[in-house]
C-alpha cells in the first residue's frame, strides 16, 4: 500500500474520530448541565439519584458502557442493533462525558463566592437572570482550564469506540498495519491526534484569553 | 413617614440566640447608626432587615407595607409579589463591595434598573454618570472591579445601590474592609448621602463617624440593645457596658 493511500484512508478515519468528538461536545454539554442541576438540586431524591448515576459512569470504563449501550437492546428487547453502532457511541460518550461536565459545572458554580448571589439578590435579579447573567459568565472563566482537560481526554478517548466495531481513526490503523506488517500507521494516527489536540488547545487557550479581561 | 419598623425579632442559629426581641424603627430622612462588638448580632439584625436571613419571630414593615405579619402567634412572610415589591424600597451596601466582577463599573451600576426595573436605557445611563460623578469616579466607568481600590470599589457599590433608587440604604460595616484613608473616602461620601437627607441604616465600627452623622444610636450587646438614643446620649450614657465598649476603643 503506497503512503498516499494510506494518508488517505486514515484521514477518512480521522473524520470519523473528529464526528464521535463534535457529536459527543454537542450532546454532553448541555447534558451535563442538567446533570449539574439534578446533583445540586433539593431534592434529596433527585439529588441522590443523579448523584449515584453520576458515579456509576465515573466510577466503570467508557469501554464497558459503550457496550452496555450498544448491546442493551438486542438482549433487552431482541431488537436488532444493525444501524445502531453509530448512535450507541454517541450516546455512550455523550452520557459519559456529561457526567465529568456535571461535576466540572458543579465545582465552578460552588467557586462562586456567596456575596455573589446575595448582590444579585438585593438588587432583585430573578433566578434565571442571577443565573445567566451573574453565576454563568463567571462559573465559565473559573471551570476552562479543567474543561480543556477533559476535553482534550475526549479526543484521545474516541478511540475506544473500536471496542463495539466502529472503524475510527484508531481501529483504522490498526488493520492497515496488521495487513501491511508495519508500524507506519501507528504514527501518523498519533501524528493526527496530537494535531487535533494542539489545535483543541491553541483554541481553549483563546476562550481563556478572551475572558481574561477582568480578574 | 416612618419608612422602616422591625418589632419583637428573635433569632436563633441552633441554640445560639442571636437576637433576644429586637425592635427598631426608622423614619424618613433619619440616619440610624447600629454599633457594638462583634458577635453581637448588628449584621444579623441587618440580614434580617434585607431578608437575607429569616427572622424566628417578629414583625417588619417598610413605609406600613406588612413584609413580615404575626399571624395566630407565628410570622409570616408576604407573598413572593409582594415581597418582591417591598423589597424594591431598600438598598444594600455590603462589607466586600460584592460588585460583579465580569461587570464594568458602569455596567455594575445600570444592569439592574436597565434589567430588572425595566427603566430607559438613556435615562437609567445618564443617571449612572451622574452618581459616578458624586462619587468622584466618573473617570471610572469603563473600568472593571478589579482595576479600582477597595474605597473605590466601595463607592460603586454605593452607586450600585442608589440607582435602584431605594427609600431606605442599608450599610454592612462598609468600611471594615479598607484601611483608614480608603475608610475616610467612603465615609465622605455616606455623610454627603446623609445631609441629603437619605434615610440609612449603618453597622459600623467607626466611632466617631457614627456619632457625627447620626440622628439616633443603637449600642447592642448579646443580641439585645442595651442603649439607644441620640448621639450624645448613648456615648456619654452611663451604661457601664457602652463605658467599657468605648473605653476599650479609646486604649
Amino acid at each position: 500500500m503506497s503512503f498516499e493511500v494510506m494518508l488517505e484512508q486514515l484521514s477518512s478515519g480521522m473524520l470519523k474520530s473528529m464526528m464521535i468528538f463534535f457529536l459527543t461536545l454537542i450532546f454532553s454539554l448541555p447534558l451535563g448541565m442538567v446533570m449539574c442541576f439534578g446533583r445540586m438540586s433539593k431534592n434529596k431524591i433527585i439529588s441522590g439519584i443523579t448523584g449515584f448515576i453520576i458515579s456509576i459512569l465515573r466510577g466503570t470504563p467508557l469501554m464497558l458502557q459503550l457496550m452496555v449501550v450498544y448491546f442493551f437492546p438486542y438482549y433487552l428487547f431482541g431488537w436488532s442493533i444493525g444501524g445502531w453502532r453509530f448512535p450507541a457511541i454517541i450516546v455512550g460518550f455523550s452520557i459519559n462525558y456529561a457526567a465529568y461536565f456535571a461535576e466540572i459545572y458543579r465545582s465552578g458554580i460552588e467557586a462562586i463566592p456567596k456575596g455573589q448571589h446575595e448582590a444579585a439578590h438585593i438588587l432583585l435579579y430573578s433566578k434565571p437572570q442571577e443565573f445567566f447573567k451573574i453565576t454563568l459568565p463567571q462559573v465559565i472563566k473559573i471551570i476552562l482550564p479543567a474543561m480543556t482537560n477533559e476535553i482534550i481526554t475526549l479526543v484521545k478517548d474516541t478511540s475506544l469506540a473500536f471496542s463495539i466495531s466502529y472503524i475510527e481513526l484508531f481501529n483504522l490503523a490498526q488493520q492497515i498495519a496488521a495487513a501491511n506488517t508495519t508500524m507506519i500507521p501507528f504514527v501518523v494516527a498519533a501524528i493526527f491526534y496530537y494535531v487535533f489536540n494542539l489545535i483543541v488547545s491553541v483554541v481553549m487557550r483563546g476562550f481563556e484569553k478572551k475572558l481574561s479581561y477582568y480578574d | 413617614m416612618e419608612y422602616l419598623s422591625m418589632k419583637n425579632i428573635k433569632k436563633s442559629f441552633g441554640d445560639l440566640e442571636v437576637l433576644k426581641d429586637i425592635s427598631l424603627h426608622v423614619n424618613e430622612g433619619e440616619v440610624v447608626s447600629i454599633i457594638g462588638p462583634s458577635g453581637s448580632g448588628k449584621s444579623t439584625l441587618l440580614r434580617i432587615a434585607t431578608m437575607l436571613e429569616t427572622l424566628d419571630y417578629g414583625e417588619i414593615h417598610y413605609l406600613g407595607e406588612a413584609a413580615v405579619e404575626i399571624v395566630d402567634g407565628f410570622s409570616v412572610y408576604a407573598k413572593a409579589k409582594k415581597l418582591r415589591e417591598i423589597k424594591n424600597n431598600f438598598g444594600l451596601v455590603f462589607q466586600n463591595f460584592n460588585l460583579f466582577p465580569h461587570y464594568s463599573v458602569l455596567k455594575n451600576i445600570t444592569d439592574a434598573p436597565i434589567n430588572v426595573q425595566k427603566r430607559n436605557k438613556k435615562e437609567v445611563m445618564a443617571e449612572a454618570m451622574e452618581l459616578l460623578e458624586k462619587m468622584g469616579l466618573s473617570d471610572k466607568a469603563d473600568y472593571y472591579p478589579s482595576q479600582l481600590s477597595g474605597g473605590q470599589q466601595q463607592r460603586v457599590a454605593i452607586a450600585r445601590a442608589l440607582a435602584l433608587n431605594p427609600k431606605v440604604l442599608f450599610f454592612d460595616e462598609p468600611t471594615s474592609a479598607l484601611d483608614p484613608e480608603l475608610t475616610s473616602e467612603v465615609l465622605k461620601v455616606i455623610k454627603s448621602l446623609a445631609e441629603q437627607h437619605m434615610t440609612m441604616v449603618i453597622v459600623t465600627h467607626e466611632m466617631n463617624f457614627a456619632r457625627n452623622i447620626s440622628d439616633k444610636v443603637i449600642f447592642m450587646d448579646k443580641g439585645v440593645i442595651v442603649v439607644e438614643g441620640s448621639p450624645e446620649e448613648v456615648f456619654n450614657s452611663s451604661n457601664e457596658r457602652m463605658k467599657e465598649f468605648l473605653g476599650k476603643l479609646q486604649n
